[in-house]
């Protein structure tokens, strides 16, 4: 397919709460994605910056940031930013890249260091920013937005609390052993409702953290890629779309949803616009995948997922998690990394840290965690302002 | 409560009409393709088959049904300004059937969440957002048009002028 790109080398640092540089975690990653590619730091023709708005001026410039602190070798470079989905920018600005013939090896990277606890907007009085509005007129942080949708999920569907807590005991139990992830640790149904309420019915362990981390991948064109592996994992799409108008649900940073009153209804919400657009590029569809990453900011969320990327008819995520279905063992494992909930978030790496587990699955080095004979897996994430993010990985 | 002389001002200036006892939120209207916006847009159409840059300012529905509801437990960041102790506080989005958009707002105080429910029409209310040594700060709520059911020994408190 001439429009596949190689993953040839992923690294990661892991995810804590370290309170040091952003860069020193990136640096750290990009070196470990380096070395499981083979390749050397000079190879590297074109460095994509994914950006962190919480770390002052070098997170705006992450391409450049990396590439200074890694050693100036005039690779040309790009930042991106579009909030949890900046990961998934910056593949796609790396992959237009080598497919446009502009360079053969990128070394895309997101690294992040987190203040403790809620997501705050950016400081100073700032009236026209509804990211700032909303915090000051409605006390809306990304938790209520959570809650809304998971008490949505309960009135329309019957969905529980029960159900809620088990994608965090499955989470859990997924990354227990997971190295990379900040969380080891596994949870009882009751430890999860027993937890304090946050953004009712969401409790503490079901909603993610605010975490450090970083996470990096090398891209290449395919006839590099040969040279080094014979057979490398491939990147078979990456979608970054933006919602179609009308966008009619409640979406963060916002007050309201678009009007439908003279436009109608949109033919699908946006966050089932993000895979399609994935499955379209690649020429496959939900019943291919052997795995997914999907954005478990809460637990109610992950069951939104599994019917936005087609893993079940709407309604219907409950009964697919209680069969098991998306436990390791099921049909379709979601997060054999544990996800957001042993992870926390660290945004600009978030993206990327979700190709890297499909990769190490596809190439059969998830040890532990590994879902037998993964051959095909997609990963999905949203960014709030309109940020659509999913990666199809193939072998 | 002591009684306040306090000015009664909106905590946002021109996101909602003043007139306590029936208060609407104020949007845009498209002139040509009459798709509503709130907050307000006032200088080009974000419907993309439509290249309006006229707008009609216009009171939206002051009542809609809940789409959902969740009360927050703690203590948001800044720049919200919490009461010191922080009490809990519901929002709702609330669907308009005329203008077709779901709307955000915090629920009246003293509603008991758990009277709340998906479908339950509501109406607009100002309530006090905040104050400081002179005014308090409006901003627009969402209370049940129905009274909700109320505990027993409440029940005879209604319909106090």
């Amino acid at each position: 397919m001439s429009n596949d790109v190689a993953i040839l080398g992923v690294g990661m640092h892991k995810w804590g709460k370290w309170g040091k540089n952003f860069v020193e975690y990136g640096v750290k990653a990009c070196l470990d994605a380096l070395k499981d590619a083979g390749i050397e730091w000079s190879d590297v023709d074109f460095v994509s910056g994914a950006d962190t708005v919480r770390n002052g001026y070098p997170g705006y410039v992450a391409g450049a940031t990396f590439a200074q602190a890694l050693g100036w070798t005039g690779a040309r470079v790009a930042s991106s930013y579009s909030a949890c989905a900046s990961g998934a920018t910056g593949m796609n600005a790396a992959r237009a890249q080598i497919l446009a013939g502009m360079a053969d090896v990128a070394l895309v990277i997101g690294a992040d260091t987190t203040p403790k606890g809620f997501l705050a907007p950016t400081s100073g009085d700032r009236p026209d920013d509804p990211d700032w509005l909303r915090f000051r007129l409605l006390g809306a942080a990304n938790p209520t937005y959570f809650g809304l949708y998971a008490r949505r999920r309960m009135e329309l569907y019957g969905a529980t609390e029960k159900d809620f807590a088990k994608v965090k005991v499955k989470n859990a139990a997924h990354g227990f052993k997971n190295g990379y992830a900040r969380y080891n640790k596994k949870f009882t149904e009751e430890e999860v409702l027993n937890s304090p309420m946050v953004s009712d019915p969401l409790r503490l362990f079901e909603i993610c953290a605010t975490s450090d981390g970083a996470a990096a991948v090398v891209l290449t064109s395919m006839d590099f890629a040969r040279k080094h592996t014979a057979n490398p994992i491939k990147v078979a799409a990456i979608s970054t779309v933006t919602p179609t108008y009308p966008n009619t649900v409640i979406e963060m940073p916002n007050f309201a949803t678009d009007s439908s009153a003279a436009v109608g209804l949109p033919e699908a919400p946006f966050r089932d616009s993000i895979a399609k657009a994935a499955y379209e590029e690649a020429g496959l569809g939900p019943e291919d995948l052997d795995l997914a990453e999907v954005y478990d900011l809460s637990s109610a969320l992950e069951l939104d997922w599994y019917e936005n990327i087609g893993l079940c008819k709407e309604g219907d995520a409950e009964r697919l998690l209680n069969d098991g279905a998306t436990t390791m063992g099921g049909r379709v494992p979601v997060n054999p990394s544990g996800g957001l909930a042993c992870f926390g978030e660290a945004v600009p790496a978030q993206a990327i840290a979700q190709v890297c587990e499909l990769t190490w699955q596809l190439r059969g080095a998830a040890g532990e965690r590994q879902v037998e004979g993964a051959k095909v897996g997609l990963t999905v994430n949203q960014g709030l302002f309109g940020h659509g993010s999913s990666v199809i990985v193939t072998k | 409560m002591t009684a306040t002389s306090k000015a009664r001002v909106p905590a946002m200036e021109g996101w909602f009409t003043t007139d306590e006892s029936r208060p609407h939120l104020i949007g845009t209207q498209c002139t040509r393709c009459k798709s509503y916006f709130f907050p307000k847009e006032t200088f080009f159409c974000r419907n993309p088959k439509c290249t309006g840059d006229e707008f009609d300012e216009v009171e939206l529905s002051r009542t809609g049904r809940i789409w959902s509801y969740t009360t927050n437990h703690y203590q948001p960041p800044a720049p919200y300004m919490a009461p010191d102790p922080f009490v809990p506080y519901t929002i709702a989005a609330v669907e308009l059937d005329t203008e077709g958009m779901v709307v955000l707002g915090q629920v009246a105080a003293g509603i008991d969440p758990d009277e709340l429910s998906s479908g339950m029409e509501v109406e607009l209310v100002l309530e006090k957002l905040y104050e400081d040594d002179e005014n308090e700060f409006m901003v627009w709520k969402w209370k049940p048009t129905r009274e909700p059911i109320a505990a027993p020994m409440s029940s005879q408190h209604k319909g106090a002028n």
